[in-house]
């Protein structure tokens, strides 16, 4: 079989819901806090006192970004530490209440688990199924309220598919319901506008790492109001609520990465929007068959969910990588293996065209010829991935 | 990627020191080198049941993604859990029912190694693919591929690889089948691998503690459990707890006292017996083989060469002669014990390995298998 000429290797980075990389004014601050903020917050000398400034500028800034305040501000290991402490939490504070949690198939690894441990304890956890474009049913989210219900946990966008629920709708729901609403908005955060003010939101996760800072901070952002337990015991750090010394220098950067997102939010998701719908395009033409998982319209303007039929997701995502685009099968696995998405399958899709699909997930680095050269290798690629004739489509 | 296009050849990775030495000497020799495992078996429900993860942490794909990270080559995970379940479990689980000690090895070489990857090899756009076997290949002046042995006698896997056509062994790399095992040790350490000092791999690897019976019964309820062991007579001379626990030659587990130290010689599928002998009986004349695959092709329809009836059998003197529907009748020239259904037997003439096929009985008094 003759290939055509490929261009030169060039190096693509579109798995952003995956992680992204640190912005050069980000570091820069993650930099200067390890040389000059150095203290333990909690001191009471000058050398505490110049960290525990930088802490809560840091703070602020994230308050600002999520429309909240400072004091609701809980700075956590991560998105996935935020979760449990929500989930964990918010169980652990409400006994006296009740033991049903109501949350969606879809949701986060780090939620789901969260929900399933306290099952294994005896809480009932209703799991909202989605239709096919990876929608929930508001009037069954609130049929499935009962008076022991104490939390709600639904996603504010999906990391697989980027489809975007209904957050202010649910928000509103559990307020008439007077029920705590957990929202995961660790994907969200980079390209919708945030507020938990106007969304309802009573608890928010989010992980510094999917907005250009680095891996191993996050927020969990626990408004007035909602009572939560710690899941971490031990000082007195943040309010009682998460123990352990800060992560100083990476929460400074992870405030300077929200401010700077606040200031770049719309724009962005405008010019990604654009970019993104162009690589959607190109590949539905250039691959009969393919076809986009997930809600058409209600979906992050960075990320793209396509099946392949006729290709292998593992010899598919190989063949990318070897051409130096990084994509993904949804959510990374620690062993490397892919599997068929839970995502997917609660969307009805069958496991052949889900475990033919790819999600490319764009970022503020991504420029127009890094669609273009995904474009001009795709048809080359499919030729060598759909050569056997006998392979069921 | 400047400079001259370099051949890309696709390394099946187990995480074991051959196939890690395997990929150091191609990248040494200057080959575009990808490291694949295959994922062919869900290690993790021993572990953690439910959850919503899955993921397995399997130690031997770590390694073998390790010593890819050491010697520098892309590394990829492809899941071949359903095919090896269809191709290479579900079949060992049958054969054994049916009264046949089964092969996985080869089969999962014939359907799964040298099937399924080799085409996702292709896929990556790697015309050939390397694996760590004990084997050759050479081209003979004809432009036919042979398969040879591996140098180290020891560790010789030709055995394992019968089933290979021409298009599989135009494609297919052997690199340490030319060396020793002590010699694939030292270049591990001389690549300063972590699989150095690994140890050997298991016998059926979808087996971790070896206990097939139990993995069996875990498969597929077995049915009628027991029946009678009898003596080729046919006299009843105690009882047993399932067919599949026996295989020919087998002596611990019956649970007789005689005279004579008793063996199995075969079972009887139909009457649900397992037929016992004295070692004397377990010698036949000969066996008949189905789905023959000939690497070189017999010039007659009767000749003589050597043969193996099973992996470390040291080759015997045979004739073989041809039958219709890929089919041939072997006759040792002396007795042989031990001749199993479901095991293959492969013809050797030296070094080569002429072709095989797989045991379907036993031929000739005393023997019944």
């Amino acid at each position: 079989m003759q290939v055509k000429e490929l261009p030169t290797v060039r190096f693509v980075y579109l798995d952003n819901n995956a992680t992204t990389p640190v912005h050069p004014q980000v570091l820069e601050r993650y930099l200067s806090c390890c040389r000059e903020q150095w203290g333990n917050p909690s001191s009471i000398h000058w050398a505490g006192r110049e960290s525990r400034g930088a802490l809560e500028t840091a703070r602020e800034q994230v308050a600002r970004f999520c429309g909240s305040d400072s004091s609701e501000v809980i700075f956590t290991s991560g998105g996935t530490e935020a979760d449990n402490l929500a989930i964990k939490g918010v169980a652990a504070a409400s006994l006296r209440r009740g033991r049903h949690i109501i949350t969606t198939a879809v949701e986060h690894p780090a939620v789901l688990a969260s929900c399933l441990t306290l099952e294994q304890q005896g809480y009932e956890i209703t799991r909202l199924t989605v239709d096919s474009l990876g929608m929930i049913d508001l009037n069954r989210l609130e049929a499935a309220i009962t008076p022991e219900t104490i939390l709600i946990s639904a996603m504010y966008a999906n990391n697989e598919t980027g489809v975007i629920f209904p957050v202010a709708a649910i928000g509103a729901l559990a307020a008439r319901h007077r029920i705590p609403f957990h929202c995961d908005g660790v994907q969200a955060a980079g390209w919708l506008p945030l507020n938990c003010r106007d969304l309802g939101v009573g608890l928010l996760s989010l992980s510094g790492h999917k907005l250009q800072a680095p891996k191993g901070v996050g927020a969990l952002i626990a408004r007035a109001g909602v009572r939560l337990h710690p899941i971490l015991h031990g000082g007195a750090q943040e309010r009682n609520r998460r123990a352990g010394t800060e992560n100083l220098p990476a929460i400074v950067a992870f405030g300077e990465a929200c401010a700077l997102i606040a200031f770049s939010r719309e724009g962005d998701s405008q010019r990604v929007r654009l970019l993104r719908d162009r690589l959607e395009r190109g590949i539905l033409l250039l691959w009969p068959g393919a076809l986009v998982n997930g809600h058409p319209l209600e979906r992050l303007p960075n990320t793209v969910n396509i099946s392949f039929p006729g290709a292998r997701v593992d010899t598919l995502l190989a063949s990318l990588d070897l051409l130096g685009i990084a994509a993904s099968s949804g959510a990374a696995c620690s062993s490397g293996t892919v599997r068929h998405s839970p995502v997917l399958a609660a969307m009805g899709i069958s496991p052949e065209t889900a475990g033919a699909s790819v999600r490319f997930s764009l970022g503020r680095d991504t420029v127009a010829e890094d669609i273009e050269y995904v474009l001009e290798l795709l048809p080359a690629i499919r030729e060598r991935l759909t050569v056997d004739p006998t392979r069921g489509s | 990627m400047a400079g001259a296009k370099r051949k890309r050849v696709v390394v099946a990775m187990s995480g074991g020191v051959d196939s890690s030495v395997t990929a150091a000497l191609l990248k040494e020799q200057g080959y575009e080198v990808i490291g694949i495992s295959l994922q062919l078996w869900d290690h993790s429900r021993e572990l953690v049941e439910g959850g919503t993860g899955g993921c397995c942490s399997l130690d031997d794909l770590h390694d073998a993604r390790r010593v890819a990270e050491q010697i520098g080559i892309p590394f990829y995970v492809v899941n071949a859990e359903e095919e090896f379940r269809r191709l290479v479990v579900d079949d060992f689980v049958s054969e054994y029912f049916a009264g046949r000690t089964p092969n996985p090895c080869t089969r999962c070489n014939e359907r799964v190694k040298f099937g399924l990857l080799l085409e996702r090899a292709r896929e990556l756009g790697a015309e050939l693919l390397a694996t760590g076997h004990y084997a050759r290949t050479v081209r003979d002046e004809g432009g036919r591929y042979r398969l040879l042995t591996g140098l180290d006698r020891n560790k010789d896997q030709s055995y394992f690889l019968f089933t290979l056509n021409q298009e599989q062994l135009s494609r297919t790399l052997f690199p340490v089948g030319g060396l020793t095992k002590p010699e694939v040790r030292a270049l591990a350490q001389r690549f300063a691998l972590r699989t150095a000092a690994k140890g050997e791999s298991q016998e059926v690897c979808f087996i971790p503690d070896d206990d097939y019976v139990r993995f069996l019964e875990e498969e597929r309820s077995p049915g009628l459990l027991s029946g009678a062991i009898v003596d080729q007579a046919g006299n009843v001379l105690g009882s047993h707890q399932g067919i599949y626990r026996y295989t020919v030659g087998q002596r611990r587990g019956l649970g007789i006292a005689h005279s004579h130290p008793l063996h199995v010689l075969g079972v009887d599928v139909g009457r649900h017996e397992v037929i016992v002998g004295a070692r004397e009986e377990l010698s036949c004349e000969g066996l008949l083989a189905a789905k023959m695959n000939w690497i070189v092709p017999p010039e007659t329809a009767t000749f003589e060469t050597f043969c193996r009836i099973r992996y470390r059998h040291r080759p015997v003197p045979c004739r073989v002669t041809l039958l219709p529907d890929d089919g041939a009748e072997v006759r040792f020239v002396n007795p042989e014990p031990g001749v199993t259904p479901g095991q293959a037997v492969v013809f050797y003439d030296g070094d080569s390995v002429l072709g095989g096929g797989w045991i379907s009985s036993a031929m000739g008094e005393p023997c019944r298998g």
